[in-house]
């Protein structure tokens, strides 16, 4: 079993939903990257999605696509975002890893060689933003060979064909983006993505994260009631760009955050 | 007679030509590029709308437009006969408006009340802003903020028209970064939003749409240029930034094996220099803005910042099936510096009395080059795709003025 379907399954076994934070590899600086990664599992994060930046990041609102701009004004690279899982790796042999991106870096490293790299780095799954499944018939044997899941979106727009071509090229679990909008947008509207949810249901057997819109543990709460997972992201990395010039506190500052969410997400019948 | 394939072919039902194009967008987008494509797939060839498209191309936009031989010029370079199709006397000034009155025709089936666009130079912004008038449409234009600046005739012309001009500060400030916000605004509002992509790039079917509108300045030029000399012209010249008024020359001659064509980028200040806007001259296959192309990227995959002296050629992209026709070499790309483009833009304006616009001007200035190699009896088209009005504040600026 893959590291993300052992993780879901012993949530469910508890009665319990996946955290799963997002933040931008090497944001502010590749120092600080992987002590958060450690930071988020200690305040209860399940799963972790970590962002490899681009410069052209379309989904994302102004909040992740700063953070973008800062991890490559630092340096980072594709490489370097790998080397971060590896060093994660040393410590943390459970906690799952999704590289979050587009699909442009990966193609500028070549499928074949991303696809070995991150297996052999620890990273579990991928997902990359501006790949549907339409397009994603070349890597998708690659990511099978190196046992690397694939994460693919659902939107609010996806009619109920696509979910269930979506939910056929998906692995490890699926990714509902809740709302219309870029990252960090709106708030998100429980009732409408608890209707979503249960109609993705009817054609996925995977595991559903819902993301976009979550700010804090009432958004944390209100979404574990209906999906499996809850992902967060940009109020995060708000964090972050609020300590950018005090580095050191970031893994605590993007904890506190968490582990509020945590307690609330656990107490919430 | 032809040996090439069948271009009329292209692209295949997924939005491919070869390997490039493609539907390269986050999920949200999925279901209003389908609609796009079903509404589209349904009016391409439906009389009714056909119908609306010409009467408009003929008494809003004032098509044909001429196919003018620059007798003074060609003489004067002492080569081949330079014929300029006339694309800076369309309404608006460019090539643009054949698109914009092909896009907001879609809008306007799909009942969209509100259009967004991206612009460069404000060419595409302007005709955008222009067709939204005339439909009684809101109308909201992304630009870069670099471009704001030094093209602000145009984003006057925009707000007299009605719409807003929104400036883009984040990355380069220019046109890849408006189309990033384009973008972002189409998934938030993709509800009442119809996006009128500005060049033949962009997901599928937003190239093979564009280059549809625009195919009637070759399938014009091609006739034009039969009905004054009795045979086809030896090479067509087009600048390439997107490469809307490119394809729109060409395609229509695609299948014509004699006709040579040359699709010219902005050198900037020389290939060797690394500051240009030359992705198929330059720059190495990738995915951008929905769709697989020739980028200018870093060895990480980065996007790097492109420079021009135009406005609207500074992309780091390309529409695909420019990428395409480079590989299978049936078009050929090539490159002309900022100082050429100049020089250029003087020529044209004092030999001819017309001013092109500084993208149009790339155009020219490889015309000039390619001339003086052929004989009095062969000739070229250069697809004239805009006026230059637009740009006599940047010359001004750049000479010191």
């Amino acid at each position: 079993m893959s590291r993300i379907a052992g993780c879901f399954a012993a949530l469910a076994a508890q009665g319990r939903k996946a955290l799963i934070p997002y933040v931008t590899a090497g944001d502010p600086s590749a120092s600080v990257t992987v002590p958060l990664m450690h930071a988020m599992v200690e305040a209860g994060s399940d799963i972790i999605e970590l962002g490899m930046p681009f410069s052209d990041p379309m989904a994302d609102g102004p909040v992740i696509q700063l953070a973008c701009e800062r991890s490559l004004a630092a340096g980072t690279t594709l490489l370097g975002v790998l080397d971060m899982v590896r060093q994660f790796r040393q410590d943390n042999d459970t906690t799952p890893v999704v590289l979050m991106g587009y699909l442009n870096p990966v193609e500028a490293m070549g499928y074949e060689v991303f696809a070995e790299r991150a297996a052999a780095a620890g990273v579990d799954g991928v997902l990359l933003v501006d790949l549907p499944p339409e397009e994603a018939g070349e890597l998708a044997p690659l990511f099978d060979r190196h046992g690397l899941d694939r994460v693919f979106l659902l939107a609010p727009t996806t009619t109920e064909a696509r979910m269930k071509t979506i939910a056929e090229a998906g692995t490890g679990y699926l990714y509902y983006v809740s709302l219309k909008g870029v990252t960090g947008s709106a708030s998100l509207n429980a009732e409408e993505v608890a209707a979503k949810v249960e109609t993705i249901r009817k054609h996925a057997k995977l595991p559903i994260g819902v993301g976009f819109g979550i700010k804090d543990a009432a958004s944390a709460q209100a979404v574990s009631r209906v999906a499996d997972g809850v992902v967060v992201g940009s109020a995060l990395v708000q964090r972050i760009a609020d300590h950018a010039q005090q580095p050191e506190a970031i893994p605590a500052q993007v904890a506190g955050l968490l582990a509020e969410m945590r307690a609330a997400m656990d107490h919430s019948e | 007679m032809t040996q090439g394939p069948d271009y009329a072919a292209f692209p295949d039902p997924r939005g491919h030509f070869g390997a490039y194009g493609g539907r390269f967008v986050s999920e949200t987008l999925m279901a209003a590029l389908a609609e796009l494509e079903e509404t589209y797939a349904q009016l391409r060839d439906d009389p009714v709308f056909r119908a609306d498209f010409d009467r408009d191309m003929a008494h809003y936009v004032g098509r044909p437009s001429p196919l003018y031989l620059a007798e003074r010029w060609s003489k004067k370079l002492g080569g081949a006969q330079i014929f300029l199709k006339r694309e800076d006397l369309n309404h608006t000034g460019s090539h643009k408006v054949n698109n914009t009155i092909g896009q907001a025709l879609l809008a306007k089936h799909m009942g969209k009340p509100r259009v967004i666009a991206e612009t460069g130079a404000g060419q595409h912004g302007v005709a955008t802003a222009t067709v939204a008038a005339r439909l009684g449409l809101k109308c909201q234009i992304y630009m870069g903020a670099e471009d704001v600046e030094r093209q602000k005739l145009n984003v006057f012309r925009m707000r007299l028209l009605g719409a807003e001009v929104i400036p883009v500060t984040s990355g380069s400030a220019t046109l890849k970064d408006a189309m990033n916000e384009a973008m972002r605004d189409w998934v938030t509002n993709v509800d009442d939003t119809y996006y009128i992509i500005g060049t033949v790039a962009g997901p599928h079917p937003y190239p093979m749409l564009v280059r549809d509108f625009h195919c009637i300045i070759g399938r014009e030029a091609r006739a034009q240029h039969l009905e004054q000399t009795g045979r086809l012209p030896d090479a067509l010249v087009a600048c390439v930034g997107g490469g809307s008024n490119a394809i729109g020359l060409f395609h229509p001659f695609l299948n014509d094996d004699g006709v040579a064509m040359y699709g010219v980028e902005a050198g900037g200040d020389g290939l060797e220099t690394g500051r240009h806007a030359a992705p198929l001259s330059a720059g190495r296959p990738g995915v951008l803005h929905g769709n697989r192309t020739y980028l200018m990227e870093d060895a990480d995959g980065q996007i790097i910042h492109t420079h021009s002296v135009s406005a609207g050629l500074d992309y780091p992209g390309v529409g695909p099936e420019h990428a395409w026709l480079k590989d299978i070499g049936r078009v050929q790309y090539v490159a002309v510096t900022d100082k050429e483009v100049l020089a250029a833009f003087h020529e044209l304006t004092r030999v001819e009395g017309i001013m092109p616009a500084l993208e149009t001007a790339h155009a020219v200035a490889y015309a000039a080059k390619l001339a003086p190699t052929l004989s009095p009896e062969q000739s070229i088209i250069i697809n004239l795709s805009g006026r230059g009005d637009k740009d006599i504040h940047t010359v001004a600026a750049m000479e010191g003025q």
